[in-house]
């Protein structure tokens, strides 16, 4: 049975919109501009609803004119973020509502911040949620908007939703626990079951997830040899002898991401189950800390799903004279490839500075888990507009 | 040379000597790392697909090819006759190169006409053509909704899916990328 709304009446003819299109039948009695019919065959409209100058909620409100699969779209959406505060409130966490507009945007160099009021929008509402864990709050989490320039594709958008939590007096154990439970959750919540479909494929998310070291992905699948203190030269040696492409890539994240992409990344794709690629090279450490006693690795780890990076975690550097150390670091990187060089987040340096206790957290792209949940091919299926729509 | 913040569908570059046109990309930036946009290559000479990650900051050639404007004329034997409007040059090209779509040309119908180092490679009709019915079944009155679908013969000789209340001298709108029936046209 399908349904529809009259859009005109033209003498004995009726223009509805039905399941996102508009169609052209014969009208049988009164029906007119506003109300609700339903088919009952091709050709023979029954009024369900007469209008009554007022729109209602209607079950068959499908008929609207966005397209029906955007609608299950956005209510997969909301059930996800509904589910996302379900599970902290049970797990005794406060929501915090993080500031989207700040002075000091995140220094990764391979982030670019959007400027704003002399300052910027938030890459991640990270530097504010360690300044509260160092001020004495134990389980946060928080899912403001974040803002990366010159991001905009199928999984990413300038503009996006952010779910990042933090556990202190805890380690990258729980986090991991955590993500499990909560993609599991909200996965069961819009479909029913612990798996999602990707690209065609059934990707299960029951726990436990796969475990797997970054350097054992590169050598099981790039056939590589990765150290995590090799020279940017010696990497490229090595992506060449094993043949993989990296052009005229010359810094040490470039060729460990070409290969990621040629080698790592369709294997990743084709996994039938959730993964955790856990211990990355400590040239990518960011806020990490290293691993105690092999400084080559950093304590973190990121989720994928049927290929798609779902989230990004430490175990969180507390050492002010490290992350200052690495801050600047980041910026002279910036200064030699010729990039803004933002400011270091001198607050959140002094929060270090009086003490963040031992933590964890992670970040995870809201908008991702509502695609894997809704069978979504991109963030548009699950997004009330992307960009190329405002 | 083109940036990678350029690259879009269509695209037209040289690589390894070869025309490359770009059919599909996706903007990937893995682990908070590098920035690539794993791009979907046609050969427009072989029709081949290649598929590359080009890391942002890397470089793509042009290719030399240009797009002109040219009018079908005729159909000789196996190849097609375009003339372009403005010089009256006219060139001959096969049945191959002008595709899958070339029943749907008719006479005088302005088509784009991609030329690689001043070798016509490939034909794109526009989008929309409009052509009247030759031949059809009879209309079917009273069945307006669109759903179901009877073979119509237009000017060019192709056969399309048009609507049941169609008509022979009917003149319709006709998709030409998916072959089909768009809107009747009043005349």
């Amino acid at each position: 049975m399908r349904a529809g709304r009259v859009l005109a009446r033209d003498a004995d003819q009726l223009r509805i919109r039905c399941e996102g299109r508009s169609e052209l039948v014969a009208a049988i009695g009164g029906e007119g501009p506003g109300d609700w019919v339903q088919l009952e065959d091709e050709t023979a409209p029954r009024i369900v609803a007469p209008f009554r100058g007022v729109d209602f909620p209607s079950p068959s409100s499908e008929t609207a004119r966005l397209d029906p699969g955007r609608i299950t779209g956005l209510r997969a959406r909301a059930t996800v973020l509904a589910e996302i505060r379900r599970y902290f409130s049970e797990q005794q966490f406060l929501e915090i509502e993080a500031p989207t507009m700040v002075r000091a945007p995140g220094l990764e160099v391979n982030i670019r911040a959007v400027e704003a009021e002399g300052g910027y929008l938030i890459t991640s509402p990270e530097y504010a949620m360690k300044r509260l864990l160092a001020g004495g709050l134990q389980k946060i989490f928080a899912m403001p908007r974040c803002f990366r320039s010159e991001e905009e594709g199928g999984h990413h958008g300038v503009e996006f939703t952010m779910l990042e939590w933090y556990r202190s007096f805890d380690t990258l154990e729980s986090i991991m626990a955590d993500t499990e439970a909560l993609v599991r959750r909200t996965v069961r919540a819009v479909r029913g079951k612990e798996s999602v479909m990707v690209g065609g494929r059934e990707v299960s998310v029951a726990s436990p997830w796969k475990r797997m070291r970054v350097q054992d992905a590169f050598a099981e699948w790039a056939g590589i040899e990765l150290l995590g203190d090799e020279s940017a030269s010696t990497l490229a040696d090595k992506a060449v002898a094993a043949g993989v492409e990296i052009g005229s890539a010359h810094e040490w994240d470039d060729i460990f991401y070409s290969i990621f992409l040629q080698c790592v990344q369709p294997r990743l794709d084709g996994l039938s189950e959730a993964v955790l690629l856990i211990d990355w090279p400590n040239p990518l450490a960011a806020l990490a800390r290293t691993k105690p006693g092999k400084p080559e690795w950093a304590l973190r780890f990121e989720a994928y799903v049927g290929g798609v990076e779902l989230a990004n975690a430490f175990d969180e550097l507390t050492d002010p004279v490290e992350q200052r150390r690495r801050f600047e670091a980041e910026q002279d990187e910036r200064r030699r490839r010729g990039l803004d060089v933002y400011p270091i987040d001198e607050k959140f340096m002094a929060a270090l500075e009086e003490g963040l206790p031992p933590c964890a957290g992670i970040a995870l792209g809201v908008d991702r888990l509502a695609m894997l949940a809704a069978g979504a091919t991109s963030l548009r299926g699950v997004s009330a507009f992307v960009a190329d729509e405002l | 040379m083109y940036e990678t913040s350029d690259i879009r569908k269509g695209l037209k570059v040289l690589m390894d000597g070869n025309p490359f046109t770009i059919i599909e990309f996706q903007f990937v930036k893995p682990g908070k790392g590098t920035a690539f946009t794993r791009t979907k290559f046609k050969n427009l000479l072989t029709g081949g697909i290649v598929e590359k990650n080009i890391r942002s900051g890397e470089k793509l050639e042009p290719a030399n090819v240009e797009e002109r404007t040219m009018q079908f004329l005729y159909k000789e034997g196996e190849d097609f006759v375009f003339m372009d409007g403005t010089s009256y040059e006219q060139v001959s090209i096969a049945t191959d190169t002008v595709g899958k779509q070339h029943d749907l040309l008719s006479d005088n119908l302005d088509c784009t006409v991609l030329f690689f180092n001043e070798r016509p490679v490939d034909v794109s009709l526009p989008n929309f053509i409009y052509s009247h019915v030759v031949s059809t079944e009879p209309g079917a009155r009273g069945d307006s909704t669109g759903n179901v679908l009877k073979p119509a013969i237009i000017e060019s000789g192709a056969e399309i899916g048009v609507p049941l209340f169609i008509c022979e001298g009917d003149y319709l709108k006709i998709d030409t990328r998916t072959r089909s029936y768009v809107e009747r046209q009043k005349k």
